[in-house]
Formats: structure tokens, C-alpha cells, sequence
């Protein structure tokens, strides 16, 4: 393919737009694939010449990122959601239906250019499931009667613009706000206050507060910005001002890949101000004049309402240069997309997708809080994490810590799936117990739980009293419920096919261990298990776990090894009373043998099991 | 000995520098800790995961992980040696690994490791990729069926020789090694066998052509030593130059 | 005297390398046919094991039908089940094949090769069929012990052979351990 004059002129303004800076080279290829559908190679040269960077680098990054394509994909490209909760609300066969009336296949484009179609990890609304995409944009709620509209406009090449409203609009379900749902901060309250009273007692108050990292890990979020403002400048006392300082940058996590999480997403739409604000304290707190927030690819939707927001805090000035006429308190903050990309939710890998790179998380130490974002302090905080720093900031410590327990202060957000009555947003103090919040949704006939997602744990009936909190079990807001009907290795399947297509490649533990794991639950599931495979599989999983080089590797065995220690009999009763099978097809070994020879007698056959 | 800049591996007092890594100090002090992607000539990559090591209870990859006063090293133990092997075993079943139609077989850094672990088999079904081979160039052949994805070629061609003839690609499993070409192919590129990028591959992924199997069984590195000795024979002296 | 150990071996997709490289333990030989004796073997054209062997020496990989049927036939009969060889291993050299389509290969081979007279592909049922790919042992049966090499040398037979003769866990130290 050679490029037109016009695509080359639209490709030097895009490039121009992003000030050339290599930084943006994933904001850019995102620019690209919308245009072209796809990343034309003779783009990517281009590209490498404009922003002075390899040709292989640009490759690599294309071929990193599930969203960006080598290969041209329709000019409608559809996805469906491979949750799951998607799967347990029929979106196998929904996606089979789909492909049927449209005349495609999955993983490929039809042959008039038109549409294309495949599956994609969790897109963030496991709550109005089942889910897709359309060139990024959400399609909730699917079934057949929306799939038969989307296939008419598909085939009477109805612009999206064009497209009903009505197939796009994604709810937020909120169904218990609790203290931080139920007590908005109107935009810029907290920001006056703190500077009212000083950024340096704001800092005391978050610390008072006990707040934790939303994301996961609970990091002890004062910490993280003292660090950050300390910074590899050893001289820095905080938080006094010092003369030579290098930039800081402050993050704000909206990758929200974990499968099952979608309470950022409901929070950017509803409570973006605030999400913004509590940015705002961060960055005059350790001093950043930079902001970003990493928006993954899926919340596409989200994008224009963010921006308008932002616009918004400029004209107010609580954005900008001298925020709220206070000088030298200068920040903004930009938004970068994701592309489809899990490991861009690990904080370092992050940094360096912001970086323009392959989303690879980096060796630590050195922590992203002293040498993040272009080697500069960052902080990086998640969604949730800010909203509460900005109540906080406007509340006190106090306040929050008189809520949750001893280790776990104030609220966590849960999103809520699977198997209930009302799947939504449910906001807890720490320390509740699972059977409450099962009671509250509406959930019966409950078999387990997978609390944190498929990197969290899964719990049985027999820990329904267990409680929510860093002590006990830690989440970053997925609930994923699954009552008795359900398969406890389908599930598991599930999630080690996720991992598997989300392992980032780097270390050899996880890039090799994950497909390992894959495999043997697809060996498991369809029937082929013997006794040896049983031990085999649990052993591989406490090695992914102990060698791997970062979280994603870490937790991918998570599922498998919680339910196997919990429910041994499951896996047992699907196992062969044989000692080995072969992990593939042999029968199907001889297809090609059979089909060239013209043979069908007993010798063109294997039986799979035999000894 | 200066108590204050001390690691213990395996009980015994290692002095470190400031700025050291485990890898650096253990090498120093004449120690071997296994590892691949790791060359005392680059900046540490941390991303085979062979030199593993327990500090203080905690796996830690000794190349990349900071020597700091006072840690509890375990390296040469049975668990961390089968840790290792099962990271080999890894390695080999991902790729093509025939040693005896390669041209690296007795040199390659991959089967000596194996060797130390006495890796006898390996262990998991085999992966049987069919990746690309190019064999474009006159001078140089890539066979990424026996790629680790070490990156040691894509940093020496970056910081040694200013050519940035290599990058990594894809994602998880599907990783693989590029060729910084409009064509992809190393015919199209400046590379050429006196590079540091052409001689760095610890295995046969990177083969200057017509010098295969120049060396008799017997004569070659890893006939002649163990890939513990060999590594220790020239890694302390090649430390001070680390590039980058 | 006890009960002579019952060995037999058999060479799958492979090329009597290993067999060959068996009978370089020479003289030890004559030590060895003290304590064990052959059952199905190329060394004694007995066509099929007996009821219980104690050692099965498997050379060579999967790479048709009927290797599947002799390696089900020796893990049924061998209580100690061994792969000998690169080949049993990893499929070693004739897995090189494997990055070439079954369908090119036999079409290579009998329609469209240099030299191909009469050009179809046999298709006579006392020809075991191939499999698409060529594979190890240990994917299709479970393998107790592995000896690499391309061959593995005479020693490493006589070392793992007296190590098991003599009740030892067998182990191949250091300078053994070869895949080449
Ligand atoms: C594989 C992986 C994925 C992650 N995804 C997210 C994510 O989507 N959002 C998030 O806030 N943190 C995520 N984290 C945790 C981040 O690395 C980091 O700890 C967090 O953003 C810090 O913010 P916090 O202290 O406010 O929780 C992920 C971690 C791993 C290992
Ligand atoms: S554990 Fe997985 S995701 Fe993390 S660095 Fe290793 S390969 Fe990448
Ligand atoms: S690269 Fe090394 S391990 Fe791989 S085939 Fe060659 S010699 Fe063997
Ligand atoms: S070609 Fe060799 S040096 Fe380059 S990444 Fe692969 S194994 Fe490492
Ligand atoms: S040598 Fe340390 S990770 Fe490869």
C-alpha cells in the first residue's frame, strides 16, 4: 500500500499536533488505526522519520497494543467482551450469531472491507453485559434484537454518528453510595480549603486519614506523595520549597483492566471534577506542574466528556497557571488512551506506555515515586484513590478514618457482576462481610466469589463472613459472584486465557507459564485430564507465581490455585481414571495424512487414550 | 572486611560498591549465579529470570536487584536450582531447539546453563513455533526459533554500535525479535559480523555465517569448562565497562 | 543367581544412532548380559515385549501411527519407561519438519519432488499413516527417565543401566550430560 498526498498531509498535521514528542507515539498510532483501520507499514516509516525513532520501535509498539492492528480491519470493527460475566450472560453464542448475520469470521474482516469482528478481554461493563465494542465506542446490553439492528446499520453503512444513541448508553448503577457516593466535593471546595489552610496540613490530613491505595496493592497513599515530593533530592524537607527541583508528574490510573472492575469508569462519568481535584492536591502537594490521566482504550465513550471537563477547570482556574490565583501553583492534565493493554494498569508499565512505549513493566527499585515518568518523581495513584484524597482534603482525616476498621480506614467501591440481581456499584465502609454485600445485590444460590478479580481470590460459601479490608481480603473493586449452576473450572479457563493473552512477553515465567497454564486448563475442561496433570498444574502455578517478574504473573495462577486448594473434588471428578493422556488431538494428528491419502480404514486412526 | 557494604551469599560475606547489584557483587567476589540475559557489558535487562536468587526471603533477580548492607543472599540451593530448570525448560520448549543441527551447540550460553542445571528433559509439551528465519544477509543469519529474548543484540547494536538494527515486538507469547528495516529483513540493514550486535547472542538465534561448527566436539567452550567457570573467567574483568 | 532384568528397546522416529552408540559400551556388554537380558529389540528381532519388561529403552520421536502404537505397547509392558536420545526428547532432527506444513511435505515428496515418476501419494493400509507433527515421547505417554544426547554416549548408558542394576537413583553427572 503507498500513501496518498492527502493521508500524508493528514499524518504531518497529526504528528504536528502532538508536538512531535516520541512520548506520543501510542497517541498517535491510536490516530492512525482509526484513520486507516489499521497501521500501514509505510505509516510506521513515516513515523519513525518524523519523530526520530526506529522503525522497529514503532512496530514494536503497534504489535504491543491488542486495539492497534498490522492487518486492515473493517471500517465497522466490533468486539465482544470475553469476560466471564459476559460468557455467563451468553455472549459466545451472541458473538457466533453475530458473525453469522454479518457474513464474518472471528479474527478476520470481510472480504468487502466492511466489518470485522473479535473477541477482547473485559470492556468494562460487566454490569450490562453482555458487552461489546464498536471502533472503541461501548455497546452495552447486546442480544439478538441489538444485533440485528447493529448488522442493518452495518450493512447500509450507517455513519456512527448516525447510529441511535440509545445502543451506546452505558448506565452507572449505582445502587449504595455510601461515604464518599453519598458526599460529593463540588468542584474546587477542596482545593480553596487547602490552600485556605496550607497544601503542607492537606498532606497531614490524607496521612491522618489512614487512606490506601484503591488500586490494589494499598499502598499508604500520604507516603507515596511525601516520597514522591522528597524525591531522589535528598536535601528536600517536606514540605518546604527548595530551589533546584526536578519536574514531578502525577498519574491518575484509569486503566481499570481487572476483569469485573468497572467503579472508575462510574466515577470518571460522575465524578470527574473530583477525580481531577484530587489530582490538583497531589500535584501542588509534591509540586507537579504535569498531570495524565491513562484512560485504557475501552472508555473510549468517556473521552470528549473528560476533556469537557477539564476545559472547564481551566476556565474556573482550577487548572492552568496560578490556580485559583495562587502563584507559582501551576498544573494541567492531559489524558492519554490506552490500547488494549492489561499490564498498562501495573504502575511502572504505565509509565511506559505515557512514555510512547511498549507497555513492559520496569525493574524496581528505583520506584516510578522517585524515578517514574521520564525518570522524574510520579506519583501514581488509582481513579478511586484521588476521589477519596479530595473528600479528605475537604472533610478531614478524622472523618474518614472513623470509617472501616483498624488497618483498612473509610470506603472501598465495589463493582459488582455475575450472578445477582442488581449487578452495579456498591460503596462499603471496610469491614463488611461478603454475606452482607451478597444479600444487598441479590444474590441466591450463591457457589463462590472471585473477589479482586482473577488476580484476587476466590472464596467459598464456607468464608461468606469473611470481610472486606487490607487485613482479610483486599480488592480493587471487582466482585465477581457465581451461584451454583456455575462451572468452577469454566471459570478458572477463563481467566487463564486472560492472562495468557494479556502476559506482556517480557519475563520467561510468565510469558511461557501463562500459555502453560492455558493449555492445561483447556486439556482439563474438555475432558482430557489424567491424574498426573493434576499435581502438574498445581506445581506450575506456585512456580508462575514465585518467579514472575511483576503482579500480572504473580496473581495469574490466583484462580487455579485457590480453587484447587478449596475444591479439589471438582477437578478430580473430571479427571480420566487414567494415569496420562496426551494434551492434544492425536486422532486429529492423522487429519491431514487421512485427507491426502484418501484413507478412513481402522489403521488411519488413534485412539486417545490407551495406556 | 568493611562491614558496612556486606551481602552474605549462601553464608559467606560478599563485600559490595555502591551501585552494585547482587549479580555484581557475587561476580566480583568470584561467585556464579546462573543467568542469560544478563552480560556484565550492559546495563542488566531482568528478563529471563535464570538468576533468581532469594534475599531475605524474597525472590529477587540478582542482576537487576541492589546490593544493600546487611541481605541474606540464597543462591546455589536445590529449590532455586529447580526454579532455575523449570525457567530453562521454558526457554527450550518455546523454541527450536535442536541442538545438534545448531551451529552454537557447544558454545551456546542456553545449553550450558542447562548443562549446570543438568536439565536431562524438558519437561512440558513442546511449543514448536514456526517463526520467521531470516537468512537475507551474506554475512549473517537470524534464526528466531532459538531467539530467548534476551535483548543483549537489541542493546548492543543501540549503545555500542549506534545502529539500533534490533527491537522487540508482539505481546506474551508472541513476542519476537524485528529487524529495524522497511523490509524487516537484516539484508537491508548496516549490520555487519564485527558489530557487538552480530557477537553478543548467548545462543545460536544469531549466527555469523560460514564459522558453524569450525571448533570440534571437544574443543568447544563449554567442553572445555563449565558455564559457571567460563562465565567467571572473563565477567569480573569486563564489569568495569559497562555501557549506557 | 536372581532374576536377569528384562530391557527392551526399539527405535521410533530415530536413526539407530542411539542404538549404535548402546553397543559402544563393548566389552561391558559381557557385564551386562550377567544381570539383564534382551526382550524386544533390534539386537534380537523379538517382535513384541513380553508381559513384563523392567527397562524400555524408547530411541527416536512420534512421527507416524504405528510409533504411537510400539511406544503404547512398550509403556504397557516396560515398568520403567526411558527416552533415549535428542529425538525422544524433542523430537529432535526429524522434527525440523515441523515448520513445514504435512501437506507440502508429502507433496514434496511424491507429486511434485525433483525425480518423482508416477506422481501419487501411497495410500496402502499396511502404511502407517503420518502425524502432522512430529512430537517426544513424554507428550503421548509418561516417561520415567531421560537420557539426552545426539547420541547419548556409551557411558551414559552404562552409567544410568548400572546405577538402576544396582538399586541407585540413576543420575548422569556433569560431563554426561550432552544434547549433541
Ligand atoms: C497487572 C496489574 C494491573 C494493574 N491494573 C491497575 C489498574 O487498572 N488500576 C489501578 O489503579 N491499579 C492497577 N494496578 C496497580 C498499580 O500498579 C498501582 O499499584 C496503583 O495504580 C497505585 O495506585 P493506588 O496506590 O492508588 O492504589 C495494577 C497492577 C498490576 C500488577
Ligand atoms: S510477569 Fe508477565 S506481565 Fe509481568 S513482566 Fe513478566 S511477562 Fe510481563
Ligand atoms: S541455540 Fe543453544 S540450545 Fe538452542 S539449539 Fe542451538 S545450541 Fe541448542
Ligand atoms: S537474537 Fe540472540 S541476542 Fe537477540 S534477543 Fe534473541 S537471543 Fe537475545
Ligand atoms: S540474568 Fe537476571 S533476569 Fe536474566
Amino acid at each position: 500500500m503507498t500513501i496518498s498526498d492527502a493521508d500524508q498531509a493528514w499524518l504531518s498535521a497529526v504528528v504536528a499536533n502532538h508536538g512531535r514528542h516520541a512520548t506520543r507515539l501510542l497517541q498517535i498510532l491510536r490516530d492512525v488505526q482509526d484513520h486507516f483501520r489499521h497501521i500501514p507499514r509505510p505509516v510506521m516509516q513515516l513515523l519513525a522519520e518524523q519523530l526520530g525513532v526506529p522503525l522497529a520501535q514503532v512496530q514494536g509498539v503497534t504489535e504491543f497494543y491488542s486495539f492497534l492492528s498490522t492487518q486492515p480491519q473493517g471500517r465497522y470493527h466490533l468486539q465482544l467482551s470475553d469476560s466471564i460475566s459476559d460468557h455467563m450472560l451468553g455472549s459466545r453464542a451472541l458473538g457466533t450469531y453475530l458473525c453469522d448475520k454479518l457474513g464474518v469470521a472471528d479474527g478476520e474482516t470481510r472480504a468487502d472491507g466492511r466489518v470485522s469482528f473479535a473477541y477482547t478481554s473485559c470492556s468494562g461493563l460487566c454490569d450490562q453485559g453482555p458487552a461489546g465494542l464498536v471502533n472503541g465506542w461501548w455497546l452495552p446490553k447486546l442480544d439478538r434484537s441489538r444485533i440485528d439492528r447493529i448488522s442493518a446499520l452495518v450493512e447500509a453503512d450507517v455513519p456512527l454518528s448516525q447510529w441511535p444513541q440509545d445502543l451506546f448508553s452505558a448506565r452507572d448503577n449505582v445502587r449504595r453510595p455510601g461515604l464518599l457516593l453519598s458526599n460529593p466535593v463540588a468542584s474546587g471546595s477542596a482545593l480553596k480549603w487547602s490552600l485556605m489552610r496550607g497544601l503542607a496540613s492537606t498532606l497531614d490530613e490524607v496521612d491522618k486519614s489512614g487512606l490506601r491505595g484503591r488500586g490494589g496493592a494499598g499502598f499508604q497513599t500520604s507516603w507515596k506523595w511525601r516520597f514522591c515530593f522528597e524525591g531522589p533530592e535528598e536535601t528536600a524537607v517536606c514540605p518546604v520549597e527548595k530551589g533546584e527541583r526536578m519536574e514531578r508528574y502525577v498519574v491518575c490510573n484509569a486503566d481499570e483492566g481487572e476483569p469485573g472492575t468497572f467503579k472508575d469508569r462510574v466515577l470518571l462519568n460522575s465524578h470527574a471534577h473530583q477525580v481531577f481535584e484530587g489530582m490538583t492536591l497531589c500535584a501542588g502537594i509534591v509540586g507537579a506542574k504535569q498531570g495524565f490521566l491513562y484512560l485504557r482504550g475501552e472508555y473510549l465513550a468517556l473521552r470528549a466528556k473528560l476533556e469537557a471537563v477539564l476545559a472547564e477547570r481551566r476556565r474556573l482556574n482550577l487548572l492552568g497557571v496560578g490556580i485559583l490565583g495562587r502563584e507559582g501553583f501551576d498544573f494541567d492534565i492531559e489524558i492519554h488512551m490506552g490500547a488494549g493493554a492489561y499490564i498498562c494498569g501495573e504502575e511502572s508499565a504505565l509509565i511506559e506506555s505515557l512514555e510512547g512505549k511498549r507497555g513492559t513493566p520496569r525493574n524496581r527499585p528505583p520506584y516510578p515515586v522517585t524515578h517514574g515518568y521520564l525518570g522524574r518523581p510520579t506519583v501514581v495513584n488509582n481513579v478511586e484513590t484521588f476521589v477519596a484524597a479530595a473528600a479528605i482534603a475537604l472533610k478531614g482525616g478524622v472523618w474518614f478514618a472513623s470509617h472501616g476498621t483498624e488497618k483498612s480506614k473509610g470506603s472501598k467501591i465495589l463493582s459488582i457482576c455475575g450472578d445477582c440481581a442488581r449487578p452495579g456499584i456498591y460503596e462499603y465502609d471496610f469491614g463488611v462481610s461478603i454475606a452482607q454485600i451478597l444479600k444487598d445485590c441479590g444474590a441466591a444460590n450463591t457457589f463462590g466469589v472471585q473477589v479482586g478479580g482473577p488476580s484476587g481470590v476466590f472464596i467459598g460459601e464456607q468464608e461468606f463472613e469473611r470481610r472486606l479490608g487490607f487485613e482479610d481480603l483486599a480488592t480493587g473493586g471487582s466482585f465477581m459472584i457465581f451461584d451454583k449452576t456455575r462451572d468452577v473450572l469454566e471459570i478458572v479457563r477463563n481467566f487463564t486465557h486472560f492472562f495468557a493473552h494479556e502476559s506482556c512477553g517480557f519475563c520467561t515465567p510468565c510469558r511461557v507459564g501463562t500459555s502453560l497454564l492455558r493449555n492445561a486448563m483447556d486439556k482439563l475442561c474438555a475432558g482430557h485430564g489424567a491424574a498426573g496433570d493434576l499435581v502438574e498444574i498445581g506445581n506450575l502455578g506456585q512456580f508462575v507465581r514465585a518467579a514472575s517478574h511483576c503482579g500480572l504473573g504473580q496473581t495469574a495462577a490466583n484462580p487455579l490455585l485457590a480453587t484447587l486448594e478449596r475444591f479439589p473434588e471438582l477437578y478430580q471428578s473430571r479427571l480420566k481414571s487414567i494415569s496420562f493422556e496426551p494434551g492434544f488431538d492425536l486422532d486429529g494428528e492423522l487429519s491431514t495424512a487421512r485427507r491426502m491419502t484418501g484413507r478412513d480404514d481402522a489403521h488411519a486412526h488413534l485412539e486417545q487414550e490407551s495406556v | 572486611m568493611n562491614i558496612r557494604n556486606t551481602i552474605t551469599i549462601d553464608g559467606t560475606p560478599v563485600p559490595f560498591q555502591d551501585g552494585d547489584t547482587i549479580m555484581d557483587a557475587a561476580t566480583r567476589a568470584g561467585i556464579y549465579i546462573p543467568h542469560l540475559c544478563h552480560n556484565p557489558e550492559f546495563k542488566p535487562h531482568g528478563s529471563c529470570k535464570l538468576c533468581t536468587v532469594n534475599v531475605n526471603g524474597r525472590n529477587c533477580s540478582a542482576c537487576t536487584f541492589p546490593a544493600a548492607d546487611g541481605q541474606q543472599v540464597l543462591n546455589s540451593t536445590e529449590e532455586l536450582n529447580a526454579t532455575r530448570r523449570t525457567i530453562t525448560q521454558m526457554l527450550f520448549v518455546e523454541g527450536n531447539h535442536f541442538c545438534p543441527s545448531c551451529e552454537k551447540s557447544g558454545n551456546c550460553q542456553l545449553q550450558g546453563v542447562a548443562y549446570f542445571l543438568n536439565m536431562l528433559d524438558p519437561h512440558f509439551p513442546l511449543f514448536y513455533p514456526e517463526r520467521e528465519t531470516d537468512s537475507s544477509h551474506p554475512d549473517i543469519l537470524l534464526d528466531r526459533d532459538r531467539c530467548i529474548l534476551c535483548e543483549l543484540c537489541v542493546r548492543a547494536s543501540r549503545e555500542i554500535d549506534g545502529k539500533n538494527v534490533f527491537g522487540l515486538s508482539g505481546r506474551g507469547i508472541h513476542t519476537h525479535l524485528v529487524v529495524n528495516a522497511d523490509s524487516g529483513l537484516l539484508k537491508d540493514t548496516d549490520l555487519t559480523p564485527a558489530d557487538k550486535a552480530a557477537q553478543v547472542c548467548p545462543v545460536g538465534a544469531i549466527i555469523v555465517k560460514r564459522h558453524g561448527f569450525e571448533s570440534p566436539i571437544g574443543a568447544r567452550q563449554f567442553d572445555q569448562q563449565n558455564v559457571s567457570e567460563w562465565s567467571l573467567s572473563w565477567e569480573p574483568a569486563a564489569m568495569g565497562d559497562e555501557h549506557g | 543367581m536372581a532374576e536377569k532384568i528384562k530391557v527392551a528397546t526399539t527405535s521410533l522416529a530415530g536413526c539407530f544412532g542411539c542404538h549404535m552408540s548402546f553397543l559402544d559400551i563393548d566389552e561391558r556388554i559381557l557385564e551386562l548380559a550377567q544381570v539383564a537380558e534382551f526382550d524386544r529389540s533390534p539386537l534380537t528381532d523379538i517382535k513384541h515385549c513380553s508381559a513384563a519388561v523392567d527397562i524400555g529403552l524408547v530411541e527416536g520421536g512420534l512421527c507416524n501411527a504405528e510409533n504411537v502404537h510400539t511406544l503404547r505397547e512398550f509403556r504397557k509392558s516396560c515398568k520403567i519407561l526411558v527416552a533415549v536420545g535428542a529425538c525422544a526428547i524433542n523430537g529432535g532432527i526429524p522434527a525440523l519438519r515441523n515448520r513445514v506444513p504435512l501437506e507440502e511435505c508429502l507433496a514434496e515428496s511424491y507429486l511434485h519432488g525433483v525425480g518423482v515418476e508416477n506422481p501419487q501419494i501411497p495410500s496402502d493400509p499396511e502404511l502407517p499413516l503420518l502425524l502432522n507433527k512430529v512430537r517426544p515421547i513424554h507428550e503421548v505417554v509418561k516417561v520415567d527417565y531421560f537420557l539426552p544426547g545426539c547420541p547419548p554416549s556409551a557411558d551414559v548408558f552404562w552409567k544410568f543401566l548400572t546405577d538402576l542394576t544396582s538399586g541407585h537413583e540413576p543420575s548422569l553427572p556433569y560431563p554426561l550430560v550432552h544434547y549433541d
